[in-house]
């Protein structure tokens, strides 16, 4: 019995030592035990404490905006910009589906991209996100007192709106360039005829400063290559803008191979300084196009679209100095502007070298003429004479480079899969941490700045295959967040995204929260149907339109009884949420509605509608749990035979 | 001598194995491939790990220019490699069996040794310029034109035996219980002449 008693006591003091032993070894990412535990308290927010950071990130082909909380990882909203989002009823409701319009007609879907934050004096201001749709293109305002999707304008002679839309450092202009050249203007002639035939367009769009409202100041027309990503240059560089470019080939088939001959393809620096004084004294010319320009106000809670007929284009070749083209080896796909605007980095995805250009050396180049041929008119600068440096071998495929605000630059390795730390001026690789699995875009709060903040960056994967309990083929990509204050990155937190993140935008959270509106005021609702209390609730009728100026209040709605309402009708119902406390919205569904529910917020108007098809007596309900009586909150419409001559009435509460 | 000739058919028996396991394998490891990527071959053709892995590597070496991998009719060799280990195999049974009736076959045990050895460089000599052919033999056109510290063009061939980096991916390559029933049945056969030989002086 001892002796059984002793192999007992033995097997555990073994146990323990094996489970001290697996603390100390290696898990499956490489990174330490005890480590694991630290990195756990890094990312951990406890209950009812808030994020350091907003991340605004791109919710790709979901056409919508994700706000997540950093370094929880946590989701906060679903911003919808460019898709139809039942949710909300945005796109659905009468009052936003004018911010669907384009020259194509109504369009529910978009594929975001690139999120960029406005800027004053080369900081992060936080007033405005803006985000480019690169299918059709269009750029979207989105407003971070609301968080809601302000404005929507559609960027003419363009085709994948992709080098978009990033901000200069006073948010002067919010940029969009074209990724797919096109005839300009649109003709009917031959695919073969594209070299010399095709434009790319490159769009300035000038924001108000008070409104942030936005308008085509003007475009550029490039050659017919196509342009890829974009940055605005910043400190010393500001006033330029630089685009990477591939297909300098001038390819039309098969691009996948035709377009990566050249060894060298173009980063286009534009003078934009140059190109609006020019526009200012009248340059350019005036070229009919038609695009639509909707803006939303929160004040009457409903959008608006204009279509626009003209825009003004600028030959390049017309203003002497303002575009030079920089050879950069293998189809660059980023092109990344390090914060005090001297280096111009170019991530040339079919090699292992990243190419940087000097800022300094481009100027005194371009003053000393020394150029190396032109194309299409455009100067070509001499590679040599610009080169700043090459990070040599550094992994596979690189993307794109963001900065920390230490001298270090990080740049993604989308085929090796890997997050690079190198340092500008030495050019000298000092980390490399892997990413699960092959990285696109890379975001360190402050990215596109002159400040950014060196303590966190994470990685947007485009595979996310084994990193988390398996839900069938269709994934949602997976984010990795690293603390980049340390020499070696470290790894803290593996998180899941919503559609394909391309690029992100980071910001202090303190920089925005106190800017974010809690609830719309009542008062000033200028909705053409807004009531203002249950008094003013009503039915009016005409012809076979039907207008309902209904009021939600915790728990009903008002009228909740409406009869006389007849097949055939086409029924507005205009739903007004008259509460003005935090966080308590009311919904609105009316069975067999051919459209999707609204979420109206304390002191919002919006308006669905509804085609009653069939005679009988048809409920309607609050959608949103919105009190302890919410079970309560629904009413009746009765709906009679078209010939019916039942008089229209509606009533709230009148039991006889 | 009959202990020899029982080694001598079990070796040559072994080689029957490569018609049921791969001879050889060749693995591919990345990150984005947790589980890896890789290929069995068999005397008569390429057979992924899985039902898709062939396409997939494939799918990835069209961005460096190689070739796609050979089917069953490609290559002669998937062909004739079974003709000749079969052959072999059957012949060198026969030679076996001899040596119970027969005490001076075990010279024929070292003739049949020699001549699979032989066959066997032969074989791993085409192998490997096949090997080399794929692995450098790249489209001019190619989407990706890497190149080594010198300048010159990136090999992209598997190791024969053992494991190398290729740019991202680390290539695998070894002997699989085929290729392993193979070197053992041979060595079998090597043993069963020296035993043939002990055995028959012994008697002498």
């Amino acid at each position: 019995m001892k002796i059984l008693r002793l192999g007992v006591g033995l097997l555990a003091a073994a146990s323990l030592m094996t489970s001290c032993g697996n603390s100390g070894t290696k898990n499956k990412n490489g990174t330490e035990g005890a480590l694991t535990k630290n990195a756990a308290e890094q990312v951990y927010i406890a209950p009812g404490e808030h994020d350091d950071y907003y991340a605004f990130i791109s919710g790709g082909y979901s056409g919508n905006l994700l706000v997540y909380g950093l370094p929880s990882g946590r989701m906060f909203k679903e911003i919808p910009v460019f898709s139809q989002f039942p949710t909300s009823g945005y796109g659905y409701s009468e009052e936003t589906k004018p911010m669907f319009n384009t020259s194509y007609g109504f369009i529910p879907w978009g594929d975001a991209h690139h999120p960029d934050i406005s800027q004053t004096n080369g900081v992060m201001d936080g007033r405005w996100v803006f985000i480019n749709e690169n299918n059709t293109p269009r750029i979207a305002r989105v407003d971070l007192t609301t968080f809601e999707t302000a404005e929507i304008i559609e960027v003419p002679n363009s085709a994948g709106n992709h080098s978009s839309s990033f901000i200069t450092e006073n948010t002067e202009y919010v940029v969009a360039g074209t990724r797919f050249s096109v005839p300009v203007p649109q003709r009917d002639i031959s695919i073969k005829d594209y070299k010399g035939e095709f434009k790319g367009a490159l769009s300035f769009i000038g924001v108000d400063q008070e409104t942030g409202r936005m308008e085509i100041d003007f475009q550029l027309l490039m050659p017919g290559f196509n342009y890829d990503l974009s940055h605005p240059g910043r400190d010393k560089s500001h006033g330029w803008f630089f685009f990477t470019t591939y297909n300098t080939e001038e390819a039309n088939t098969l691009l996948e191979v035709n377009a990566s001959q050249n060894d060298k393809d173009f980063i286009a620096a534009v003078n934009w300084k140059k190109i609006e004084e020019y526009v200012k004294n009248g340059g350019g010319k005036m070229m009919p196009a038609e695009y639509a320009h909707n803006v939303y106000d929160h004040h009457t809670h409903t959008a608006t679209s204009t279509m626009k007929n003209e825009v003004r284009v600028i030959d390049p070749t017309e203003v002497p100095g303002a575009v030079y083209f920089l050879p950069t080896p293998k189809s660059p796909h980023g092109c990344d502007v390090s914060p005090d605007g001297e280096y111009i980095v170019g991530n040339g995805k079919l090699s292992t070298d990243l190419t940087v250009h000097s800022f300094t050396k481009m100027i005194d180049a371009i003053e000393n003429k020394k150029f190396d041929g032109e194309a299409y008119g455009i100067p070509i600068l001499n590679f040599d004479d610009i080169h700043a440096g090459s990070v040599k071998k550094a992994g596979l495929g690189p993307l794109h480079t963001e900065f920390d605000d230490k001298g270090n630059a990080y740049t993604t390795f989308f085929i090796s899969s890997e997050v690079v730390k190198w340092e500008l001026g030495t050019w000298e690789v000092k980390d490399r941490k892997p990413t699960y699995y092959s990285v696109g875009h890379l975001t360190i709060p402050g990215g596109n700045s002159r400040e950014p903040d060196g303590k966190y960056m994470f990685a947007m994967n485009k595979i996310t295959k084994d990193r988390y309990l398996p839900v069938g083929p269709e994934l949602e990509h997976s984010a990795q967040l690293y603390d980049i204050s340390g020499e070696k990155m470290e790894l803290i937190l593996d998180f899941p995204t919503h559609g394909e993140p391309h690029y992100a935008a980071a910001i202090k959270a303190d920089v925005v929260k106190g800017n974010s509106l809690e609830i719309y005021d009542l008062e000033d609702n200028k909705h053409e149907y807004a009531i203002k209390s249950e008094g003013e609730a009503r039915v009016e009728r005409n012809g076979n339109e039907v207008h309902i100026y209904m009021s939600t209040i915790r728990s009903h709605f008002a009228p909740d009884n409406i009869e006389g309402i007849k097949v055939g009708d086409k029924v507005y119902f205009h739903v007004t949420n008259l509460e003005q406390d935090f966080d308590v919205p009311h919904g609105f569904a009316m069975i067999g509605q051919n459209n999707s529910e609204l979420l109206i917020m304390p002191g919002q108007t919006k308006t669905t509608t509804w085609n009653p098809k069939k005679v009988g007596v048809w409920p309607f309900y609050c959608t949103d749990f919105c009190s302890a009586l919410h079970q309560e909150m629904q009413g009746y419409i009765r709906v009679s035979p078209k010939d019916s001559d039942i008089e229209l009435t509606w009533s709230l509460g009148d039991d006889e | 001598m009959k202990l020899a000739s029982t080694i001598m058919v079990i070796g040559s028996a072994l080689l029957l194995g490569l018609f049921i396991y791969p001879l050889w394998h060749v693995e591919l490891e990345a990150p984005q491939y947790p589980r890896g990527l890789g290929m069995n071959i068999h005397l008569d053709g390429i057979v992924g790990y899985t039902k898709h892995d062939i396409r997939n590597i494939d799918g990835l070496n069209h961005y460096i220019g190689m070739k796609t991998l050979p089917k069953k009719g490609d290559m002669w060799e998937f062909t004739v490699f079974p003709l000749v280990v079969g052959g072999m195999s059957v012949l060198g049974i026969i030679i076996g069996l001899f040596g119970f009736f027969k005490r001076s076959a075990y010279k024929w045990f070292m003739a049949w040794f020699v001549l699979m050895t032989v066959l066997g460089i032969l074989g791993m000599i085409d192998f490997n310029a096949w090997m080399t052919d794929y692995g450098t033999n790249l489209d001019p056109n190619a989407i990706m034109k890497m190149t080594d510290d010198f300048g010159n063009p990136l090999s992209y061939k598997p190791p024969l035996f053992g494991s190398k980096d290729i740019l991202n991916f680390t290539a695998v390559s070894y002997p699989s219980l085929g290729g392993i029933l193979l070197g053992i049945g041979m060595a079998l056969t090597f043993i069963s002449y020296f035993v043939g030989k002990k055995l028959s002086k012994k008697s002498n």
